[in-house]
């Protein structure tokens, strides 16, 4: 179950600079951990301490955003493209 | 009523008014709208030169910074000569001596709570250009509560976002808290400090909110409302997701638990 994530820019610092990588997983929640084994650190930029996804943070599978399907229960199929979108302000990064 | 252009004038606009879509009727609706741009800074600049190249009648700007020479990578209504100047009364120098046509009303003030919606009410459109959250969560509900449509553009590092925000229909268009439901806590945003830019990212999603606001003003084409356009200048690739009407947004949903405008705390101070 390879799926591609675009990484927005806030987040490459942890990513080694990398604007979309490759990961394995079945839905979302195992997307986040699976990235977390990959870049250790991302997860917190991600989700809550509760394990929350962030509200200012979206997770978007073919362009839908993961709030209007299941969350974090989202299934994930092979070749789906997931982008995080963080909210971003000018100068300031979330 | 008829409108009577200068013979100035029908030079300055020829390349609209050959436009069927534009034509000397756009051109007037054009000269006759009201366009507020908060901020003057790395998307203000662009935004605003071309919508008073494009003879907007009347553009409002919002900005209580002075010029700074970290301004200038990318800040290209203002110029050396112009450092410690307010930028809002730089910015006016640069847009009348461009086009006369154009009325600049400059508002040298921190927008807030109190005086937001006297400031946006009268106008007829509104880019949001600013560089912190509390400002775009502030600009976004005041929109919202006086149905004006809100063009938002943030942009950081290599990226750029974009999106049309259409009070005018508040049934069908999505808001900006559907998007974000509310800002980063200011404890938690770790980069208060310069995250750092490639000017030319504020010039490319300045320019398209400019696009949209004189779409919205011609009412041709079709505006991104309902869609999120992210730029990422490093590959040079635009993609765009959906953005949909939160029925539970706090906002604009079902239950909307904000009736009134909210201040949020400044994460920080620093302006760019």
């Amino acid at each position: 179950m390879a799926v591609t994530v675009r990484i927005p820019t806030a987040l490459r610092r942890v990513t080694q600079g990398q604007g979309e990588v490759q990961v394995e997983a079945k839905t979302i929640g195992e997307l986040i951990d699976a990235l977390e084994k990959e870049f250790p650190g991302i997860k917190e930029r991600l989700v809550e301490e509760n394990g929350e996804i962030r509200k200012f943070v979206n997770f978007f599978v073919n362009d839908e955003d993961i709030r209007f399907l299941k969350g974090k229960d989202t299934e994930l199929k092979d070749g789906d493209i997931v982008a995080i979108i963080p909210a971003i302000a000018g100068g300031t990064e979330a | 009523m008829s409108f009577q252009f200068t013979e100035e004038q029908i030079k300055r606009y020829s390349r609209h008014i050959i436009l069927p879509e534009v034509g000397g009727k756009g051109q007037q609706k054009l000269l006759q709208s009201k366009v507020l741009v908060i901020g003057a800074g790395g998307l203000g600049s662009p935004s605003l030169y071309y919508l008073a190249a494009a003879g907007v009648g009347t553009i409002g700007i919002v900005d209580f910074d002075v010029v700074d020479f970290s301004n200038l990578q990318r800040q290209i209504l203002h110029n050396t000569e112009r450092v410690g100047k307010p930028k809002v009364e730089s910015a006016k120098m640069t847009l009348e001596a461009l086009n006369p046509d154009v009325k600049v009303i400059a508002y040298n003030e921190r927008i807030h709570k109190d005086n937001v919606m006297d400031i946006i009410k009268d106008y007829d459109v509104v880019l949001d250009g600013s560089d912190n959250f509390p400002t775009r969560f502030l600009v976004n509900d005041a929109c919202y509560f006086l149905g004006k449509p809100l063009v938002s553009a943030a942009i950081l590092r290599f990226e750029g976002q974009l999106t049309t925000f259409d009070y005018r229909d508040k049934e069908n268009s999505p808001c900006y808290r559907c998007l974000f439901p509310e800002p980063p806590p200011p404890g938690l945003v770790p980069s208060c400090q310069e995250a750092g830019l490639l000017g030319v990212v504020g010039g490319i999603m300045g320019t398209l909110q400019a696009n949209e606001a004189l779409k919205l003003i011609l009412e041709i084409g079709e505006p991104l409302v309902g869609k999120l356009l992210v730029f990422d200048a490093l590959t040079t690739e635009f993609n765009i997701v959906k953005l949909r009407k939160d029925k539970k947004c706090p906002l604009c949903g079902e239950k909307p638990v904000i009736k009134e405008l909210i201040e949020y705390d400044q994460a920080c101070d620093i302006h760019f």
